[in-house]
């Protein structure tokens, strides 16, 4: 595997356990309950998403995970020990790429391994993720220069070269236009198919979720709790007019309370 | 003398290194914007030679280059050059340390603005002419209080802008170092001062003005050496067209100020995308 860390041999992938958690935040004084008692346990290499209402926190469960914030209850363990802290070992993508204007293409991905200080070693793994997005010769462009699809190719590529174990994903392609969309989520299976991550992908696209994912997750209005899990038991590559996800979508839908005939 | 400092401080709109190469191909293209001066010195010429106005009043250019002549040639102009530049310079980066330094304290840290943000808005909201009499008492009228007068007026741009510009950071940058565990040592310097430093900038080339308003300001005060001084003198003798002089060389000196701060801009901005105008 070109992307693999020859430093420590690590596991491809990581269970998630997401037990009892509860988060609020404080709003003009008053308290906002987000999240009420989730119950999650994602499988090492599993690929799940996470749908639901607008508002409803499916952001804050990921900066959890992320561990850019610790829950008011309740706990959420990668492979088993607590996270209390941010760790390459588990990248959250943001719905903007949020890159740093200031920096070329090929220096927005070395982020990671430059801050950890395996860059003067690692240097290959840089131009390894960037032809992995298909964005090698952009390596010295800035962003500014940057379609809304490539830059968020070059998003992942700076998540992928930390080896993450754990990709969290926040509606990565919320903003792309729906041809470059589909190129994205086919682009972002093969990945995870080649590299083997355990992914937890937000999605407001009932159909990009049942196309990508093993188990879909749909999250209650605030404060959110778990209303339906169901299980997408059918192989990649798949057809987004497979009678069987058009049956789900529609079930799906449902558990959203939206018609699906319209 | 009193001048609007407020309105020269605040940054409304930033500007922009020049487009390299717009209108290339043609060789006169980098001297089309001195075009409109060309036409008022034309304008001026042909005023002074029309002796509708004494050359008392209106010195013509020839006038103007006969007297940077003659106070070249005795040695008074390079003279007072040396001395201007050596306060401004003094001051300038004393104002600068200190108000960069004020600015990235208050930007990092609450307890910074805490600290520093206060006062630093009170001496903003004074003109720092007026703090010539207090100076004066302070520090005498050497050139300590010359010194520290372009200091605090350099200060004041320099620090509203660099406190300004790392609180504009936006925050999900921030975020994005902490995702990948970038140590807080550099995410202060390679996220929040890179993304304050257009701003920063900004602030620069606002002090750099203050501090050629605040020469002068301080040179007419007990002066022995400096362009103020001739300046002074030129006015009590009615050399007019040393007086005139003076104007051009301040205005110079504040172009190349622009020019240089431009060059840096378009250096250190280079990763920027922004509007060229039509
Ligand atoms: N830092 C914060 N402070 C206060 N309220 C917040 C904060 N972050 C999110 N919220 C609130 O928490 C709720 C859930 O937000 P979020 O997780 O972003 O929702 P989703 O991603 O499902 O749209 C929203 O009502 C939002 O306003
Ligand atoms: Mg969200």
């Amino acid at each position: 595997m070109a992307l693999a860390n020859e430093a420590v041999a690590r596991p491809r992938s990581v269970s998630l356990d997401v037990h009892a958690v509860s988060h609020a935040y404080d709003l003009e004084g008053r308290v906002l309950d987000v999240l009420d008692g989730i119950e999650l346990a994602v499988r090492p290499g599993e690929f799940v998403a996470l749908l639901g209402p607008s508002g409803s926190g499916k952001s804050t469960l990921l900066r959890l995970a992320a561990g850019l914030e610790r829950p008011r209850a309740g706990a959420l363990l990668e492979d088993g020990q607590p996270i209390t802290a941010p760790d390459p070992s588990r990248i959250l993508v943001f719905q903007d790429p949020t890159l740093f204007p200031w920096r070329t293409v090929w220096w927005n991905v070395a982020t990671g391994l430059e801050a950890r200080g395996l860059l003067a070693k690692h240097r290959h793994r840089v131009d390894d993720a960037l032809a992995l997005v298909k964005l090698e010769t952009f390596a010295n462009a800035y962003p500014h220069q940057l379609s809304g699809g490539m830059a968020q190719r070059v998003a992942i590529a700076r998540a992928l070269v930390n080896d993450p174990q754990l990709l969290l994903l926040d509606e990565p392609f919320g903003k792309l236009d729906s041809l470059t969309r589909l190129s994205m989520q086919n682009e972002l299976l093969s990945l995870w198919q080649k590299v083997g991550f355990t992914a937890l992908l937000v999605t407001h696209d009932v159909e990009e979720a049942l196309l990508l994912a093993n188990r879909v997750i749909v999250f209650s209005d605030r404060p959110a709790r778990i209303v339906a899990e169901i299980a997408v038991d059918k192989p990649h590559p798949r057809r987004r007019d497979d009678p069987e996800l058009v049956e789900l979508r529609r079930a799906v839908l449902a558990t959203l309370g939206i018609s699906a005939d319209v | 003398m009193t001048i609007d400092v407020d309105a020269v401080l605040v940054a409304s709109s930033e500007r922009v290194p020049a487009p390299a190469g717009r209108a290339s191909g043609n060789l006169l293209a980098p001297f089309t914007p001195w075009l409109s001066t060309l036409a008022i010195l034309l304008l001026w010429t042909a005023v002074s030679a029309g002796g509708l106005i004494g050359p008392r009043a209106l010195p013509s250019p020839f006038d103007v280059l006969a007297a940077a002549w003659e106070l070249t040639a005795n040695g008074r102009l390079p003279a007072a050059l040396v001395a201007s530049l050596a306060r401004v310079l003094a001051g300038t980066a004393l104002g600068l340390v200190l108000g960069l330094g004020a600015g990235l304290l208050a930007g990092y840290y609450r307890v910074g603005e805490m600290v520093v943000d206060r006062p630093l808005q009170m001496l903003r909201a004074v003109p720092f002419n007026a703090l010539v009499p207090l100076f004066i008492v302070a520090f005498g009228i050497g050139e300590l209080m010359k010194v520290s007068l372009i200091a605090v007026g350099v200060l004041v741009p320099i620090y509203l802008n660099t406190f300004a510009g790392v609180r504009n950071v936006d925050s999900k940058l921030v975020e994005v170092g902490l995702v990948y565990r970038v140590p807080q040592r550099l995410i202060a310097s390679k996220i929040l001062f890179l993304g304050a430093l257009p701003s920063i900038l900004t602030g620069l080339r606002f002090s750099l003005a203050i501090a050629w308003i605040a020469l002068v300001t301080s040179e007419t005060v007990n002066t022995n050496a400096g362009v103020g001084y001739i300046l002074a003198q030129a006015q009590r003798f009615v050399r007019t067209d040393q007086v005139f002089l003076c104007i051009v060389i301040y205005a110079l000196l504040g172009i190349l100020t622009d020019y240089l701060v431009r060059r840096l801009e378009g250096r250190l901005l280079a990763w920027r995308k922004s509007y060229d105008g039509r």
